[in-house]
């Protein structure tokens, strides 16, 4: 008796999604046992944080503003992915660009409202570029791993932060703590429907570029460099080209989360502007299969899950990095699953050969 | 003879991957002492009935006995315990390892090795089976040939007595043949069993005692070697009567479209790979290109169509100097060049996209503004698919999973769609079956008739003579000669191939 | 007297980098690139502390260290091995495990202390006659127990990548698993053990953090350490003697900021902070301009292996 493993052909879509499905429960179960373990009732745990999530009109709010950071920087993510440019540097290249626009906010707090907001966001999304055409750079010209790189240069943004948080930033008003002045209401982004607008920026970031990975020239051309590097030369298509341009929008999508960030959340700047967002939207641009569309569902879904962690933190006194590992297991889980979309394991049992009487 | 007597017998095998059944209940029977040829187009299952032999697969049913004992093999480790080895087409050796340790490699040693008493056992066996190797030399380093008597050497070591070679002189010159053929011969009278997987008619006609021939996943039949003659075997492989001639068009014209002058190139170490090419190609002729693999030939093709930096020389197209070139600008220039690479779905496709998306990888470029317009290249898809009757259940289906026949009609279709003057194909029947090669080679005279001038690189040398006005070998990045089709002698080419000049060169 | 204690210094800073960076040779090696050295880190780290701290056993705080370092190397071998996952998204889901993993656990101990006498036993232990030579003896031989355990694990790797019938397997295993099974090697035995060993050894190395180079607490304490060690591996171009040397060059780089502070030298500590990382880019950049054989990783390095593919 033994296992064996066969490759299946194309599955459907909804065979898929069903595969899927089962790993984000069976992601939820083990969670729960080890809830189980620390003496919680996991149904409890799990019904205060959806409670958390969307209990009220101000939680729900708090969840469309932790979605909308999630969102925009998956879709930057996704534009790097889809050429299999590893980048996990939007962390860094939020705080870039959250480093951008504080200038300008902390420069011209005298500014027109729109004028001020509108140079912040093109200030977010230089920063932002710059750090994401670093690594690019390298990878055209040497083929320098972009992986350890994007992620060396989010600890280089870091202490740039730090160190104007702690040193030439520091607020003089703030009796020596540590920290950067508050804006002034004119680099604050407006709400609507009780969000800042920041939630209708990423709609429409969302709608851009899923028409551009889908439908335009340059997406064309970074799916076919993601999927075959000797296609894709020799097809014509300027690699150099199109790596730096692919990172320069999404560095630059990643820095204007930085924007919407200190203009429409935190109102300054601080250490804790990305707060972790930058390695969130890593997994949900990968269960989102690099979907424009499905990417505003799954960060809607991971934003719930912190915003539940945050209220289960008080409830039950769960560490808030329960957040993380329940992120680490659903995408340990999916990443597992993948397996049975394309394999299937048979048990069986061979019956021996029987050698024919002959005369 | 009794059935299950034999010293390999297996019966009733079946393998299915995926949606294909590779082999449905297949037998087949070997005995010891024997060349016995495994005769049979590109997915009868040859190879997929020998890796289950060799423990690489695990038949989904069936039962194969070694010397009248069932045996079941989980793995390659399993099989080579029963005394089975297989020199697979792609050889299972690492690159960065000597001789001597692709030998050890898997052996069971104390801690440490004794490389002494090791060299002295490997000598034995060279001795035995006269064979010659410097087992200190880097596998990187080796020739083709060398690799296969290292696979050969490392099979006998671990005490194969059954030996399975797939398709073993795809890549050998003539010379190389020659040799392993004598082995085998050698293996034989030591008592081993031989299989010689195999699709060349006069090969399994030299070598072998018995023919096994395979059709579709089924065995069709086992015959005597003396008691059959190549048409028989080529009727049962193919399923009926097949004239496998190809035929050779009068080239028409002296017009020279490509001229290439001391063209040099290096490789990314720094090695020189093409060391000062000189040759003229004229439309409607078709340029054959012979040499063992890796002398150069991937080097001249991407050389040509702007994909390989070079260092020094010149490549004309109708009097324009190319070099310097990107892809990009023969497509927009209209330089009407079309390239058929050896690795169809590394470079020419992207597999995973369907057969829209790779056509409009040719059109796009002409697409005007932001957006790519996929309707044309719709229709395009369709038109192909009629023309070259390609089997696909849409042109939105992902073309990695088509068969290989498939795939190379998608490409040869998109790239003779611009009608292009020039034509590079490298290896453009590898891997596919008879129907399919003798239909693209009919493309290939097709084009040659309409004035094309074709570069067609290959590594049958039979296909070479047959279709090529003149061909030019190709040794070590070095032309050692051009010579005329109808008067090439194989076993001078093989000599050339090897790097031995021909003065007589014929314009 | 300076440069020696800074030396000194160096070599104590650069041995969670060493321990790591071995690990993940050992891991990449076997062909399988896993991005969770970060995490497996801060797994052994806070696991290492806990036990540490709350047993006063420090044999046990290093054996519970190495078990959750190889804890979540299984986790990333049985995805990528056994469910032929993508290797670098299992990496870093493993390094956000790990994160969220130190921090559920590390949540009240932030600031904790290990006892003075749990100290004592990581105190350095002058070895004879070599320690007596002058500075190299000070810099190199008058260390604590694990900084020679990092070294010999160096040197024993080497030995075995490059001398035993063993290692050589292994090297098969991560240039060309094909090849490498068809010599009846057992692929998927081969990368589990290697991979979990990596992971013991990237979970020691957290735990030196934790355990001796710090010994307090905090939250993220190998900030970023676990990527320069998957940087220095291919620095080392996969070589652990070469490692050693990468390891306490880093390990200098780390400490250059907090030296020079005394010094008078007026720039920010901050600013200083950086330095490892740049040095990493820097370095990253030059090996990647020249490109050779000697040099390359492991070519199956990053795909998964499954024999009846075709």
């Amino acid at each position: 008796m033994q296992f064996r493993v066969i490759k299946k052909g194309e599955i459907s879509q909804k065979k898929y999604t069903l595969i899927t499905l089962t790993a984000i429960f069976s992601a939820l179960v083990t969670s729960g046992l080890f809830l189980a373990l620390l003496g919680l009732n996991p149904l409890e745990v799990y019904l205060a944080m959806v409670k958390g999530a969307f209990g009220t009109t101000y939680r729900l709010e708090q969840t469309i503003v932790k979605s909308i950071p999630l969102v925009v920087t998956s879709l930057g993510i996704a534009i790097a992915f889809k050429m299999k440019f590893w980048n996990i540097g939007a962390e860094g290249q939020i705080m870039m660009g959250a480093f951008g626009a504080s200038y300008f906010a902390l420069q011209y707090p005298d500014m027109s409202r729109p004028l001020l907001l509108v140079i912040m966001m093109v200030a977010a999304f230089v920063g932002g570029a710059i750090w994401g055409l670093i690594p690019a750079f390298f990878k055209a010209k040497w083929a320098t791993n972009e992986t350890i790189v994007t992620l060396m240069m989010n600890y280089v943004a870091l202490k740039w932060i730090t160190y104007l948080q702690y040193g030439p930033w520091k607020d003089p008003n703030a009796l020596g703590f540590p920290k950067i002045a508050n804006f002034t209401e004119n680099a604050i982004l407006p709400k609507i429907f009780g969000v800042h607008i920041g939630w209708i920026i990423a709609l429409i970031l969302v709608v851009l570029i899923h028409v551009f990975l889908k439908h335009s020239k340059k997406g064309f051309e970074i799916s076919v460099l993601g999927e075959s590097y000797n296609t894709a030369r020799y097809a014509g298509i300027n690699i150099s080209k199109t790596i730096l341009i692919a990172m320069l929008l999404s560095g630059g999508i990643c820095g204007l989360v930085g924007m919407l960030q200190v203009a429409g959340v935190s109102k300054t700047l601080s250490v804790e502007i990305s707060g972790g967002v930058g390695y969130t939207a890593i997994i949900t641009t990968w269960l989102a299969a690099l979907k424009a569309p499905w990417i505003v569902i799954v960060s809607f879904l991971f934003a719930a899950l912190i915003q539940g962690s945050s209220f289960i933190q008080t409830a039950f006194g769960i560490s808030a990095a329960s957040a993380l590992l329940l992120e680490a297991m659903i995408l340990f889980f999916v990443l597992g699953s993948e397996f049975f979309t394309r394999y299937r394991v048979v048990l069986e049992y061979k019956l021996p050969f029987k050698k024919k009487e002959e005369s | 003879m009794k059935s299950g007597s034999a010293f390999i017998f297996m019966k009733d095998i079946t393998k299915v991957f995926g949606t294909v059944t590779a082999t449905n209940s297949m037998s087949f029977e070997v005995e010891k002492g024997e060349i016995h040829a495994l005769l049979g187009e590109n997915g009868a299952g040859k190879s997929t009935l020998m890796n289950m032999l060799s423990g690489i697969y695990i038949p989904d049913s069936g039962h194969i006995l070694i010397d009248g004992k069932e045996v079941n093999f989980s793995s390659p480790r399993d099989s080579i315990k029963a005394g089975v080895g297989m020199i697979h087409q792609h050889f299972k050796l690492v690159d960065i390892l000597t001789g001597l340790e692709n030998i050890m490699l898997g052996q069971k040693y104390g801690l440490f090795i004794n490389k002494k008493l090791l060299n002295i056992q490997i000598r034995k066996i060279m001795d035995k089976y006269h064979l010659e190797i410097d087992m200190s030399k880097y596998v990187y380093d080796m020739s083709v040939g060398e690799k296969q008597t290292l696979e050969i050497l490392k099979t006998l070591y671990r005490g194969a007595k059954i030996l399975i070679l797939d398709e073993p002189t795809a890549v050998l010159t003539p010379q190389e043949t020659v040799n392993l053929f004598r082995i085998m011969i050698r293996m034989k009278e030591q008592g081993c069993a031989v299989i010689f997987i195999s699709h060349k008619m006069n090969e399994v006609m030299e070598i072998s005692d018995r023919v096994t021939v395979l059709r579709k996943g089924q065995t069709i039949g086992t015959l005597k070697k003396s008691e059959t003659n190549p048409q028989e075997l080529i009727e049962k492989m193919v399923g009926r009567p097949i004239d496998l001639s190809i035929k050779r068009i009068e080239r028409i014209t002296d017009n020279v479209v490509l001229k290439v002058k001391n063209l040099r190139a290096d490789n990314e170490e720094g090695i020189e790979v093409l060391k000062g090419l000189n040759f003229d190609l004229c439309s409607g002729e078709i340029l054959g290109v012979a040499g063992i693999a890796g002398s150069g030939q991937k080097e001249l093709c991407e050389a040509l169509a702007g994909l390989y930096p070079v260092k020094e020389g010149k490549i004309e197209f109708k009097g324009e100097d190319l070099i310097g070139r990107s892809p990009k600008e023969y497509i927009t220039r209209g330089i009407s060049m079309s390239f058929i690479p050896e690795d169809r779905l590394g470079m020419g496709l992207v597999a995973s996209m369907d057969m829209v998306d790779n056509i409009l990888l040719k059109q796009y470029h002409y697409n005007k503004g932001f957006l790519v317009n996929r309707k044309p290249a719709g229709l395009k898809a369709k038109e192909i698919i009629k023309k070259l009757d390609i089997q696909t259940p849409g042109v939105n289906y992902p073309i990695k999973n088509l068969s290989g026949g498939n795939i190379q009609k998608v490409l040869l279709g998109r790239e003779l769609d611009v009608s292009p003057e020039l034509l590079i194909t490298a290896y453009p029947v590898r891997g596919l079956d008879i129907n399919t090669s003798l239909k693209i080679y009919e493309i290939l005279n097709e084009e040659k008739k309409k004035g094309v001038a074709i570069l067609y690189i290959a590594e049958d040398l039979d296909s070479l003579l047959a279709l090529s006005d003149r061909i030019m070998v190709i040794s070590n990045g070095e032309i050692t000669g051009i010579v005329k089709a109808e008067n090439a002698r194989k076993d001078q080419i093989g000599l050339m191939m090897l790097g031995k000049k021909e003065d007589e060169y014929a314009v | 007297m300076l440069t020696v204690s800074f030396l000194k210094a160096a070599v104590i800073a650069g041995t969670p980098l060493l321990f790591a960076t071995l690990g993940e040779i050992i891991t990449e090696k076997a062909g399988n690139l896993n991005l969770g050295v970060e995490g497996m880190m801060l797994m052994g780290a806070v696991i290492g502390f806990q036990a540490g701290y709350y047993s006063g056993n420090p044999l046990l705080a290093v054996a519970g260290a190495a078990l959750a370092g190889a804890f979540g190397a299984l986790i990333f071998a049985f995805l990528t091995v056994s469910l032929r996952a993508n290797q670098i998204v299992s990496g870093l889901a493993l390094t956000i495990f790990g994160t969220g993993f130190s921090g559920f656990l590390g949540q009240g101990m932030v600031g904790f202390k290990m006892a003075e006498n749990f100290n004592a036993s990581f105190d350095a232990l002058k070895i004879p006659i070599l320690g007596d030579i002058p500075i190299i003896g000070e810099i190199l031989f008058n260390q604590d127990i694990l900084v020679y355990s990092a070294f010999i694990t160096a040197i024993i790797l080497g030995i075995y990548l490059y001398r035993t019938g063993k290692g050589l397997n292994l090297r098969a295993v991560g240039e060309n698993p094909a090849a490498a099974d068809a010599a009846s090697i057992r692929i998927t035995r081969y990368k589990y053990i290697h991979i979990l060993f990596g992971g013991a050894l990237c979970g020691l190395g957290g735990a030196y953090l934790s355990l001796v180079h710090v010994p307090v607490w905090q939250e993220n304490i190998t900030a970023g350490r676990g990527w320069i060690a998957v940087a220095l591996v291919i620095f080392a171009a996969w070589n652990p003697y070469k490692a050693i040397f990468g390891a306490f060059l880093f390990g200098g780089l780390d400490i250059i900021g907090f030296r020079l502070q005394g010094t008078g030298v007026s720039i920010s500590q901050y600013i200083f902070d950086m330095v490892p990382y740049i040095a990493t880019i820097v370095i990253l950049v030059i090996v990647s301009m020249k490109k050779d054989r000697k040099n390359a990783p492991p070519k199956g390095l990053g795909e998964p292996y499954f024999r009846e593919e075709r």
